[in-house]
């Protein structure tokens, strides 16, 4: 088991050391270099600032010393918003964007595995029928349209009620979180819907329920206790890249929804080319998928049995 | 009892004669197939056929084609065109305009004399008397005119867009005007022709009384001269000519939504369907290689694609589309092909090794190496057809993620460049007027979302066709 958690988590590491390798070899193959263009500037000034910022270095100089400052956790200062830290973004934006980040995987996997059972169980018969049709289009519809589709309707219900059922966009109580949280999570709960409903449908009908039926076990603990134990694992596996996408889907989302979230700063910071806040960003990004999904993996190791047995074979 | 069953099999032999092993009557027609043969493909065909589903997404799918490329042969309008007399104009056929003369100067009409009078405060002031509009309000302007108010040092003008609700409801502040004798005003903030509501208010050295009179304006549709003659060469002043029909609306800057959706269906499809094709055709070079060759040469390029694996996607396409750049005067296509490429080749080369893998030890292949087929031979008929459903069904599921791919960059302003437009690039611009004029979000909004559906239920019906192993559960 340990063996197992350490090679997942050395294949973690190779992998973050990748994503921050290539997003230097990749900022550094930019046309241009973040200073040209800023503002009029003496070849002085210029001089300055590449001896501050260290651009007057050879690039494998420059290259250790970034991941030198990565390693330190030191992700540089913004190139347009005036003497801020990317730590600092990172510090007061990220909180928001991962409880967003956690309802939506919340909304997601629970409704993954209600509908899932629920198209199961009724397989074949018209709530299968209804909800597989939903699922097709939760699929299809990408996660801004459905942002603006809920802000439009919600808005509409608030003007004929004349009151706030719902607030329509910004972020601080909890009710703000309700339909950004909806919107985030519909894509990656019609994907998860689709595979427990298949996963379902593998369990319904194998033996030990058959057995479990025969002894006279109640319906709802064949349910809970044997089938959706069983139906569960896949979905376990496939939750590192369904946390993945609800991140991403983010920048999205709490752009239009207006909250501050560290998701919507990286969409600015890439439209203004903020350098250091997009190279932090990703870097910081990748590590925290990086090690979402080898969380993901060591838990599914810990639930699954297969891979105890396995152990001694690894 | 001693007889065992060796010796009765012996005794029996004995009793065969040279006319058991004589030849058989060939008896004709007794096992000739009752119906013609079906090949691989015919049959998969017929499947798909059966599948209701997929034949409604095929034609979706061919009436998107025709939409794309022969739409802008039928609808000649530029989409760049920009008409600046009809901005985010709502869905709808053949508008007409009445033509104004855009010579006309309004002339603000000043009251010579003012009514006597002082008022200690703001509040004090009255509401205004008198609003009215001086000649046929219309899109070009709307003039007001109004009767003075004795003690009053100016007058603030606010308008509202919709139907207010409560009287403290005035929408925003249009104008000031700070001198007391001028009593008009002409309104040319972005008109259409819909309802508005003006709100009149008298003012102390710049203090509002809360005394206020409100007019509810509906312009008609107008078009000045200058702009009339681009339409028809023989409009004059007050004549009513039709305007442009724009079956679709129009966006912020006039342009016809019609032909920006067609001109964004060819980029959003061009990538939708080059890039898969690519990057799948690239997938089936490595993986067959890395199948093929295994050892190190598999080891190494496995190694590498579970690096590019392993990299967040949009995160990634993102960087990569900041790092190729994109030049003036281009459109951002090729940088976003490139991303695409290098980041989505990993799945159809894992795929196609397991099934190079797996094809390789299969009982038929070795049954034809057996009876003296030849590697290429072995290749042709058996390796390639065999992983060609499997590569076809991950095309079709990669067209749609591809073009969702595309709208999420665009959406974000990651994607194409400003004039070129694409599906998602028009989504971004819509949403900025969604709550106003939603048309044009959820034009482009649809199309994406029906194209997505579409090949999402092709590739559905196409899995349950070609691979009946593969097939979901149902």
């Amino acid at each position: 088991m340990l063996k197992y958690a350490i090679k997942h988590i050395l294949a973690g590491i190779v992998t973050v050391f990748f994503i921050a390798t290539t997003t230097f070899v990749a900022m550094h193959a930019v046309p241009g270099d973040p200073i040209t263009g800023a503002k009029a500037m003496t070849p002085e000034i210029r001089k300055n600032l590449e001896e501050k910022y260290g651009l007057n270095k050879p690039l494998h100089v420059q290259y250790a010393v970034y991941m030198g400052n990565m390693l330190r956790g030191d992700f540089g200062i913004s190139f347009t918003q005036h003497n801020r830290s990317v730590n600092d973004i990172i510090k007061s934006h990220f909180p928001i964007s991962a409880i967003l980040g956690v309802l939506a995987v919340m909304v997601a996997a629970l409704g993954g595995i209600l509908w899932g059972s629920l198209t199961a169980i009724y397989r074949n018969r018209l709530p299968d029928k209804v909800l597989m049709v939903l699922v097709i289009f939760g699929v299809s519809v990408p996660s801004f349209v459905f942002a603006a589709l809920s802000q439009l309707a919600l808005t509409e219900l608030n003007k004929r009620f004349g009151l706030t059922l719902l607030p329509v966009a910004g972020w601080g109580e909890p009710l703000h979180a309700v339909l950004p949280a909806l919107t985030l999570g519909i894509g990656t709960m019609a994907f998860l819907t689709r595979l427990m409903r298949s996963s379902m449908l593998e369990v319904v009908n194998a033996d030990y329920i058959r057995t479990a039926r025969a002894k006279g076990v109640p319906p709802i603990k064949i349910f809970f206790s044997h089938q959706l134990r069983n139906a569960i694992l896949p979905l376990i596996t496939v939750l590192g890249p369904a946390i993945a996408a609800i991140t991403t889907g983010g920048f999205v989302v709490e752009s239009v929804f207006a909250i501050p979230g560290l998701g919507r700063y990286f969409v600015q910071a890439v439209q203004q080319l903020d350098y250091t806040v997009i190279m932090g960003l990703t870097v910081f990004y990748g590590a925290y998928l990086v090690f979402m999904v080898i969380s993901v993996d060591i838990l599914y190791g810990f639930i699954d049995p297969r891979i105890k047995v396995g152990k001694s074979a690894a | 009892m001693t007889t065992t069953l060796l010796e009765t099999t012996l005794s029996v032999d004995t009793s065969l004669s040279a006319e058991v092993f004589a030849p058989a009557i060939k008896t004709v027609g007794v096992h000739s197939l009752s119906r013609p043969s079906l090949s691989y493909w015919q049959d998969a065909w017929l499947r798909l056929g059966k599948n209701r589903q997929a034949i409604t997404s095929l034609v979706i799918i061919a009436l998107l084609a025709f939409f794309t490329l022969a739409g802008p042969l039928l609808w000649r309008v530029d989409p760049a065109a920009q008409d600046l007399s009809q901005i985010s104009q709502g869905p709808g056929f053949g508008t007409s305009a009445v033509v104004v003369s855009d010579t006309e100067v309004f002339n603000p009409t000043f009251a010579k004399e003012l009514p006597q009078g002082t008022v200690s405060s703001a509040m004090a002031l009255d509401s205004p008397q008198g609003l009215t509009t001086v000649s046929a309000p219309s899109t070009v302007a709307v003039q007001l005119k109004w009767d003075p108010v004795s003690g009053a040092t100016g007058y603030v003008i606010y308008r509202k867009d919709i139907k207010p609700k409560r009287a403290s409801d005035i929408g925003l502040p249009l104008a000031e005007i700070k001198d007391p004798k001028q009593l008009s005003y002409q309104d040319q903030l972005t008109l259409e022709a819909k309802p508005y509501y003006y709100t009149l208010m008298a003012t102390l050295n710049g203090e509002e009384s809360g005394n206020m009179t409100q007019l509810e304006v509906t312009p008609t549709q107008a078009l000045k001269l200058a702009d009339a003659l681009k339409v028809s060469s023989s409009a004059q002043v007050g004549q009513k000519i039709g305007l442009p029909a724009h079956p679709f609306g129009t966006d912020y800057l006039g342009r016809d939504l019609l032909a920006r959706l067609m001109a964004g269906a060819r980029v959003s499809l061009f990538i939708g369907f080059v890039a898969p094709m690519i990057y799948i055709a690239l997938g089936l070079l490595i993986g067959g290689i890395s199948g093929y060759y295994g050892g190190r040469v598999d080891l190494a390029i496995m190694r590498i694609t579970d690096l590019v694996i392993a990299l967040p996607f949009l995160l990634f396409m993102i960087l990569f589309r900041i790092a190729f750049g994109v030049g003036p005067g281009e459109s951002g296509v090729f940088p976003l092909l490139v991303a695409l490429i290098s980041l989505s080749w990993t799945s159809a080369s894992r795929l196609t090794r397991g099934q190079v893998l797996q094809l390789r030890e299969s009982e038929y292949v070795h049954a034809a190496k057996l009876l003296g087929a030849k590697p290429l031979y072995v290749l042709i008929r058996h390796l390639i057809p065999n992983t060609m459903g499997v590569i076809l069904v991950s095309l079709t599921f990669a067209i749609p993620s591809t073009i969702f791919t595309e709208a999420f960059l665009s959406f974000i302003g990651m994607g194409v460049v400003p004039p070129t437009p694409s599906w998602g690039s028009l989504c971004n611009d819509g949403i900025q007027t969604f709550l106003s004029h939603p048309h044009e979000f959820l034009f482009p909004a649809f199309f994406i979302s029906v194209t997505v559906l579409a090949f999402n239920l092709l590739g559905d019906g196409l899995r349950d066709a070609l691979d009946p192993r593969l097939r979901s559960t149902e």
